[in-house]
């Protein structure tokens, strides 16, 4: 037992080892080379256009059961369904808007990111690049970590959009709330501080999952079953180091009075 | 000059290179021969720095290049080098010309307005029409992959290039032809040219040079007369591809 745990640790400092020495060849790369923008503006475009319709749909449906459910209970209690717009907005804009989206970024861009870069590596396409002059990092990761980092608060800010009008809809067409009452909640109530909160924490998720997703890429070996196990890998990884994340980014940024 | 001295390469406690020395002549073709697992990827992925090599030294033109930790050196020796890998690692994502012009922007001047003059170049260079190049590589068949790989090598002009099994996987014609080109290459090119295979026929067409590879060692180097002729048994089996001898016996004793 010792010796799979002694296994598992040696396994997992290789991973984050691996992981920081990528991030270090990023930056050497960043500093030494003309930087991909075409490639860097192709891997935004494709992240965010992959991911833009779930996260919408996702956003959508959160602030309406959250506006559904706020407005129940807040009812059962006061009588009366107040603060509703607050309840989502702050739900959203601090927490769910840029988890959720996260999430849905690396299920679908970031399995996607690990697929591609992994079936390069398996095919031998990744040792190509080496021979005839390119680095990988610089030419595969870079500008797939600029993408992420790009999109990930634009898609967080839709998001956010999004879970207010599910909100509203449901506020206003299920619960009876009028509409200027549910938008004066948000404005009264909600200020810029809420905003970067959640706005601070899209970036280290965005460099979260851009990081895991082309290290489990980059790294992957053995054929077809190879690239199955890292996506599957990079996806749950990153699901979880969001959520670990969140708590952490949450302590900090509160600690800052943000 | 490309020269091997005591070169050994380990992953873990599996010691894949023992102790391998080699020479292989300016303008002439080498084959390393082997059987499958036997080191020979290995030994040319060490040549190139796709893998580091644990021991030993690496000498291009009297440089030893196990010594380079500048990734920026390393490039511009990789630059002397092409490569021609097992399956052709085209790029899935670029169509055929792209792939053949890809080396160009990063390892030479060539402007972009030649690139279309390259590709025909270099295709025909392999046999392939112009029109192959708005094809994806998904399209191809197995040995036109192959010639566009070759063609995306060739595009870059190296000094050297390694050939990873050129031949498997093809039939027997294609096979030849294929080795016809390598033959070409080295005529039309004055390449120096490091082909590993373990097909006997290709081998002694192509070669001036053989060197066989076994257990991580290489147990005889020497022209296509002397391996026809020579009396090593682990050599003569391979050779003549008899299932009975040395290295079936050593495979039973595992």
């Amino acid at each position: 037992m010792f010796a799979s745990i002694g296994r598992y640790v040696n396994y997992l400092f290789s991973e984050v080892g691996g992981a920081a020495e990528m991030i270090r060849s990023c930056v050497f790369w960043l500093t030494r080379s003309r930087f991909e923008w075409g490639q860097a503006v192709e891997q935004s475009v494709t992240i965010g256009v992959d991911s833009f319709g779930v996260t919408a749909l996702t956003s959508l449906f959160t602030g309406m059961v959250l506006a559904l459910q706020a407005g129940n209970t807040i009812g059962n209690i006061f009588g009366d369904p107040i603060f509703v717009g607050t309840i989502v907005t702050f739900s959203l804009i601090r927490e769910l808007g840029p988890v959720l989206t996260s999430v849905v970024v690396s299920g679908r861009a970031g399995a996607a990111v690990t697929a591609q870069i992994g079936t390069m590596a398996v095919t031998e396409q990744i040792d190509a690049l080496y021979t005839l002059g390119t680095n990988p990092i610089r030419y595969l990761v870079l500008p797939r970590m600029t993408g992420f980092i790009f999109t990930l608060p634009i898609l967080t800010l839709f998001s956010n959009l999004f879970g207010i009008l599910g909100g509203y809809l449901v506020a206003v067409y299920a619960l009876g709330v009028p509409g200027e009452v549910y938008l004066t909640d948000i404005t009264s109530y909600m200020g810029v501080r809420d905003f970067m909160h959640g706005f601070i924490k899209t970036f280290a998720f965005a460099f979260m999952i851009g990081t895991v997703c082309c290290y489990k890429g980059i790294s992957t070996r053995g054929g077809a079953e190879g690239v199955g196990k890292s996506t599957t890998g990079a996806v749950v990884t990153t699901i979880v180091l969001i959520l670990v994340l969140d708590y952490f980014l949450t302590a900090i940024l509160t600690a800052f009075g943000i | 000059m490309i020269e091997i001295r005591h070169l050994k390469k380990s992953f873990g406690d599996k010691h894949v290179l023992k102790d391998v020395s080699l020479t292989f002549p300016k303008g002439k073709t080498t084959c390393i021969l082997g059987g499958s697992g036997s080191g020979k990827s290995t030994l040319i992925k060490c040549l190139i720095g796709l893998l580091d090599a644990t021991a030993g030294q690496i000498l291009v033109d009297g440089h030893d290049i196990t010594k380079i930790t500048s990734e920026m050196k390393l490039a511009a020796v990789r630059r002397r080098f092409g490569y021609l890998f097992q399956e052709g690692a085209l790029f899935d994502s670029m169509t055929v010309g792209e792939n053949v012009t890809f080396g160009l922007k990063y390892l030479t001047d060539v402007p972009e307005a030649n690139y279309p003059k390259v590709i025909k170049e270099k295709l025909a260079l392999v046999g392939l029409r112009e029109d192959v190049a708005r094809l994806n590589p998904s399209e191809l068949s197995g040995g036109m992959k192959k010639r566009v790989s070759l063609a995306r090598v060739l595009a870059v002009e190296p000094e050297v290039i390694l050939y990873d099994e050129p031949t498997t996987g093809l039939d027997p014609i294609m096979s030849d032809i294929i080795s016809d080109l390598i033959i070409d290459l080295k005529a039309k090119l004055g390449v120096t040219s490091i082909v590993i295979t373990h097909d006997m026929h290709s081998a002694f067409k192509i070669a001036d040079y053989i060197a066989f590879l076994y257990e991580g060692n290489i147990l005889l180097r020497g022209t296509p007369e002397e391996f026809r002729k020579t009396d090593n048994p682990y050599v003569k089996q391979f050779v003549t591809g008899s299932s009975k001898g040395p290295i079936q016996m050593k495979l039973r004793a595992e």
